[in-house]
């Protein structure tokens, strides 16, 4: 890898194959022409054979270039036809079939941006001309590669104990491989954990999910570690070392017995703003849920007496086993482990509704957020499944349910969150079957794509729910009219018939967006992912990889790559766990040998290039002044290589060769296609700085 | 000027190979048209664009160069597009010295989904550089940079305390 640049053009034997593709490019691109053209004018350039045919990608195509490489002692092949994104592969494999290291073989895409973009044939020939005299030119400085090979530690870390860190984790340990699962909080489960019904089958999330839960805690191959966040993030794919911190719960969790008998004792009662979403209380030791995987409580040193004010330990006190489980010189624990992969599975944060002011959310008590709802009507949650006003005993008349809060809005986010509109009639139903109140729901589109979701919402039609087609402008307590007295009054524009309406109601349900972590960022930069402008983790292809992401080794699942439903979500912890799976099974993996090199000789120490690299494979070794790039952590931007003052970093596959040759090759013709007279070349190898 | 006496300017474009390079293939899957005066050259990241490939480019009988990579905050390699930027800033004031009109040099943000805006930028560019003329190098070259006035954003004193670069006002910048 780290050989010195060439100082001189290296003599190649080329050979030029220009594809008809049918008439794809054959229609705007006299290709026999190009053809007859590369093979003359281009002679001197070392091309010692152009050829054209119908289909190049098609197996005659490629045994043509197969046969000329063995007769005519190919060094170097251009293929002149589509994108490199299509074929390049195919070329490769066929150089490397051929006996020609594949790296050697350079594509020159004569569809995409010529045939399909330009209209007229002289221009387009020039141009078609032009571009292959470009691949030309770099070819010739391309360089023999060998992938890089790593081995793959079959250790995998998940990141996020909700559906889909469970999904993937479970699926990884099931095929018989270690997995790390890291949570937050001090349980597993998630935003999944807190629901009451799932749309549309109306199955009871806990009963579908307390098994998986308990799976988690149980398996074998699984190391649970809960109330736990991933500090640090250091070596690459196949061998990951990561730092977790483990916070202390004050509970020794060897001897703990999961009795709850020191929940019972404690005196401190807090409300829940994590698990019950505010409606609810905890106790200051506690574990946000009875059915918690693991069962050990944490103290919320915050709230408890013995923090706060150095007296109390009832929880130690009366906690029955021997040695007692309750220890409050417990410190937080730097856990090192090594994976070979990471999914990240690390979900949403749901909107503050607070940021629409005028939908009362914080100032009007009856006004609900989608989650408190959820557990509004859980029947293990603060009202045991009543569905009743923030006096806990009213039950409401009438509901209204606003779809759309925070989403599909430009003033807070313009995507679509995708739940809420079944969702919100999930609450539909389940208000008429709880209340028999008369629920509206006020809509911009209803949007209920997939399995059985359009049948359940004409099923939620036919219970009698109003639909109500606009966006709401406000939701208020003042009234204008006696009966609209002691109501809140929801005002919108039912653009289905074209008129103000004020509809008053007894409580509002607020379908709230989902949003990313509000940390998703910090997380990204931590794991070497990247965040779309919306702040949701960016998949590697959105269509054809939307599991893996730019950077070796780590893949994402679930809501933390964009909102989904249950179902997507599942599916895409099973799709990065199969990702992963087939990674460890090759146990050792082959990553394009596009890196970057120092050499060594030329590196001055000035260490310009130590901070440009976000992937961290930039280092400077004190003990030989020099700069040292791990080619296992470079991705291949080649940035730093455009960086050195020294030239002394090179770029594979793109050197600063390679691309000056380009451009040589590319400006060898004018507009017309005529030679241009040529200029002084500027010496390749300069370094970059004149 | 009749339409074959029209000036006809050589462009070497530098896409990246995540967003813009993936345009142009969407541009061309799309069968969109723009001008055929522009010369792509795929290189990894905008982040790997040694400002000597343009120089080179310019020096080599380009009449422009046209730079584009993944918007702020989208780039493949986390952060490296802002390092082009950053370059991009300095290259621009670097031309103005050389005595070349700074506008013969564009940086263009286009992501894999925008195959329009990618043909869109080709065609605007084509037709600055055309208003522009020729640059004929070897004159400005022997010129020494007298042809075009040193401007930069102090009026070519960099002040202490004052940042080094100005963004021009035409250039879009969202971070």
């Amino acid at each position: 890898m780290s050989t010195a640049p060439l100082s001189r053009k290296p003599q190649a034997r080329i050979g030029v194959y220009v594809c008809h593709c049918g008439s794809n490019i054959a229609g705007v691109v006299d290709v026999k022409e190009v053809a007859r053209w590369a093979g003359h004018e281009l002679a001197d350039e070392g091309v010692v054979i152009a050829r054209d045919y119908q289909f190049m990608c098609s197996n005659l195509g490629q045994e043509l270039i197969e046969a000329d490489i063995k007769e005519q002692g190919l060094t170097r092949v251009v293929v002149a036809a589509c994108s490199p994104h299509l074929h390049e592969a195919t070329f490769r494999h066929a150089c490397q079939r051929a006996g020609l290291n594949p790296y050697l073989c350079e594509m020159v895409s004569i569809r995409e941006q010529v045939s399909w973009v330009h209209t007229d044939r002289e221009q387009a020939t020039a141009k078609a001309k032009a571009l292959i005299a470009g691949g030309v030119e770099r070819v010739a400085w391309h360089e023999p590669l060998e992938p890089l090979i790593v081995p793959i530690n079959p250790t995998t870390l998940v990141v996020g104990g909700g559906i889909a860190g469970i999904q993937a984790a479970l699926e990884i340990a099931d095929s018989g491989y270690p997995v790390i699962l890291v949570e937050r909080e001090p349980s597993i489960g998630g935003h999944m954990a807190q629901f009451d019904k799932t749309f549309p089958t109306l199955d009871c999330a806990a009963c579908i999910l307390t098994p998986k839960m308990v799976a988690v805690g149980s398996h074998p191959n699984i190391t649970l570690l809960t109330y736990s966040e991933v500090e640090r993030v250091d070596g690459y794919v196949g061998s990951f070392q990561v730092t977790i911190r483990k916070k202390a719960r004050y509970v020794n969790t060897e001897t703990c017995t999961g009795c709850g008998l020191c929940i019972e004792k404690c005196p401190v009662r807090v409300v829940d703003e994590v698990f019950e979403a505010g409606l609810g209380y905890r106790k200051a030791i506690y574990r946000p849920f009875p059915q918690a995987v693991p069962k050990y409580p944490v103290i919320d040193t915050v709230h408890c007496t013995y923090f706060q004010r150095g007296k109390c330990k009832a929880c130690q006190i009366f906690c029955p086993t021997q040695p007692k489980s309750i220890n409050f010189e417990q410190k937080d624990e730097l856990i090192q482990v090594e994976v070979g992969n990471i999914i990240l599975a690390t979900g949403y944060d749901l909107f503050d509704c607070r940021r629409i002011p005028q939908y009362g959310y914080g100032r009007l008590a009856n006004v609900y957020t989608s989650l408190e709802f959820e557990r509004l009507c859980n029947a293990a949650g603060p009202t045991g499944g009543e569905v009743v006003l923030r006096d806990g005993v009213t039950r409401p008349k009438t509901v209204g349910i606003i779809h759309c809060v925070g989403s599909r809005d430009s003033k807070y986010n313009s995507y679509c969150s995708v739940i809420c509109c079944m969702q919100s009639l999930k609450f539909a139903h389940l208000v008429k079957e709880r209340t028999g109140a008369e629920v509206y729901n006020f809509y911009i589109d209803m949007r209920t794509p997939f399995k059985d979701y359009d049948e359940f919402y004409q099923k939620v039609l036919a219970e009698g729910v109003h639909f109500v087609r606009g966006r709401v402008a406000e939701v208020t307590d003042a009234a204008r009219h006696p009966g609209e007295e002691g109501k809140i009054i929801i005002q919108v524009e039912d653009t289905l018939i074209g008129r103000q309406r004020r509809i008053p109601v007894d409580m509002v349900i607020l379908s709230a967006a989902l949003e990313p972590r509000r940390d998703a960022q910090e997380v990204a930069h931590k794991f070497g992912i990247a965040c779309s402008t919306n702040g949701w983790f960016i998949e590697k292809h959105p269509k054809l990889d939307p599991v893996a992401t730019m950077t070796e080794g780590i893949f994402i699942a679930g809501c933390a790559q964009g909102p989904k439903d249950i179902p997507a979500t599942v599916a895409q912890g099973a799709a990065a766990a199969a990702r992963v799976i087939g990674r460890i099974h090759q146990t050792h993996l082959a990553l394009e040998p596009v890196r970057a090199s120092v050499i060594a000789e030329r590196c001055s120490g000035c260490r310009i290039c130590n901070n440009l690299c976000p992937f961290n494979a930039i280092s400077f070794r004190e003990d030989l002044g020099v700069t040292e790039i791990n080619p296992a952590l470079c991705q291949g931007c080649g940035t730093c290589v455009a960086a050195c003052p020294a030239g002394a970093i090179t770029g594979t596959q793109f050197s600063n060769e390679q691309v000056f040759a380009q451009i040589e090759g590319l400006l060898m013709l004018d507009f017309s296609g005529k030679p241009v007279r040529r200029l002084e070349p500027l010496a390749a190898a300069e370094p970059a700085f004149f | 000027m009749s339409e074959s006496d029209r000036f006809e300017p050589l462009i070497i474009g530098f896409t990246c190979n995540w967003c813009s390079y993936r345009a142009a293939d969407l541009a061309g899957t799309s069968r969109m048209k723009y001008p055929p005066n522009v010369r792509l050259i795929r290189l990894m990241c905008s982040g790997r664009l040694d400002p000597t490939f343009v120089l080179k480019a310019l020096a080599g009988g380009a009449d422009g160069v046209l730079i584009t990579g993944c918007h702020p905050g989208e780039c493949h390699y986390l952060e490296q597009n802002y390092k082009a930027l950053r370059r991009y800033h300095l290259l621009r004031m670097l031309l103005t010295q050389l005595g070349v009109e700074p506008e013969r040099v564009k940086l263009v943000w286009a992501s894999a989904a925008e195959g329009a805006r990618f043909a869109e930028e080709v065609g605007r560019m084509v037709e600055e550089v055309r208003r522009l003329g020729p640059l004929n190098w070897p004159a400005v070259a022997a010129d020494g940079g007298e042809t075009v006035a040193v401007q930069t954003p102090n009026g070519g004193h960099a002040h202490e305390g004052e940042p080094l670069i100005a963004i021009p006002a035409e250039q879009e910048v969202t971070p």
